[in-house]
């Protein structure tokens, strides 16, 4: 149990400076970051704390402690797998918002090109 | 049909990878309806469907990116609302579709005050078939929405379809994304609007084949009973929402 407590802590460490070192280089957004962090802060706090983990436990009604951890892990998992979906669901929209635009603005323009090579002197 | 008749109408054809059927639609529809004006929209085909639309003289849009046909068919919308047409008929690209019924089309869009009239395939002609999973899934749709829209409908997956301003102006805010043609329906159903439905020709694709496949249709199945369903209850809260005037 001792050792798998250790692993989480460092792995929640290790997920802490890769999302530190991505925001740093800014491959990832401060508001996408902030999540993480503290998901990562929650494993790892769980894992130094026994006394807080035993607790949740017994509340849950789980007789080993360290499932715990995946529970958190698997709960905080699915919340952000949802999330990335609905923040993904908003970016498509407003690409394909932003597509239809473009190409009605690329259409007008052509239209006008046309019209003032058939006209000369237009565009002088 | 008259001059004035041809200018309120628009003939928009989506287009994916066309280029060998793509110059044979815009002919018949230039035979079937002299003088209307066509526009292909293209969704950022790879072959060269864009230069043989250029090289026949017709108008096209072509988006900067993929983004299926119910994104591609919206951009079409959204530009005719915003060119002021009265009607728009939506004909594919693949040839399947005969511009020989455009003119009867139009004229029930003219003449019945329906927001939608739907070109519906009631029979095989000229060889058309469709596979047995598509077939019971057009019967499943058929059941689900008589209920829905009040009423029969044939084929409620046709995409051979006339809708006119009204219509229009709804689809050209908000219309379904993926596999928008039943969807569609119910969208202008939770409106009061109304559709009528006149029988055409379906011919077999004159080049390619087609992407629908068992799982595909399966798939499709489930996706648009969902959009069907995420529809009515989206109508509902926004209508429930809503402050008397």
């Amino acid at each position: 149990m001792e050792r798998l407590l250790w692993w989480t802590s460092v792995l929640s460490v290790v997920v802490i400076l890769m999302v530190l070192t991505a925001l740093r280089r800014a491959h990832i957004r401060v508001e996408y970051s902030v999540t993480w962090l503290i998901a990562c802060g929650v494993l790892f706090a769980l894992s130094r704390s026994q006394t807080v983990m035993s607790w949740i436990a017994s509340t849950l009604g789980l007789t080993y402690a360290p499932s715990v951890l995946a529970l958190v892990a698997g709960f905080i998992f699915v919340v952000m797998f949802f999330w990335t979906c609905v923040v993904i669901s908003r970016l498509r929209d407003d690409n394909i918002a932003l597509a239809q635009r473009v190409a009605i603005l690329e259409f007008h323009l052509n239209r006008l090109k046309t019209s003032s090579e058939s006209t000369p002197g237009a565009a002088q | 049909m008259s001059d004035a008749a041809i200018n309120e109408l628009l003939v928009i054809i989506p287009a994916y990878n066309e280029e060998a059927a793509i110059a044979g639609v815009i002919q018949a529809i230039r035979e079937a309806v002299p003088g209307a004006t066509i526009l292909v929209l293209d969704d950022c085909s790879k072959d060269g469907t864009v230069s043989v639309v250029r090289a026949v003289g017709a108008e096209i849009v072509t988006l900067p990116h993929h983004l299926g046909l119910g994104g591609l068919v919206q951009t079409g919308y959204k530009l005719a609302f915003s060119l002021g047409y009265q009607y728009v008929i939506r004909v594919d690209g693949d040839g399947q579709h005969d511009p020989a019924d455009i003119p009867r089309i139009y004229e029930r869009l003219r003449t019945s005050g329906a927001e939608m009239v739907i070109g519906s395939r009631m029979s095989n002609v000229d060889g058309w078939k469709t596979g047995f999973v598509r077939r019971m899934g057009i019967q499943f749709f058929r059941a689900v929405l008589r209920p829905i829209l009040g009423r029969p409908v044939h084929d409620p997956t046709s995409g051979f379809v006339g809708v006119n301003r009204a219509a229009l102006q709804v689809f050209a805010g908000s219309f379904p994304l993926e596999y928008p043609e039943i969807e569609a329906l119910v969208v202008l159903q939770r409106r009061k609007f109304r559709f009528e439905e006149v029988p055409v020709k379906m011919h077999p694709r004159r080049t390619g084949r087609s992407s629908i496949t068992a799982f595909k249709s399966l798939y499709y199945i489930v996706h648009v009973l969902l959009g069907v369903f995420v529809n009515i209850l989206k109508y509902e809260r926004r209508a429930a929402g809503r402050k008397p005037q």
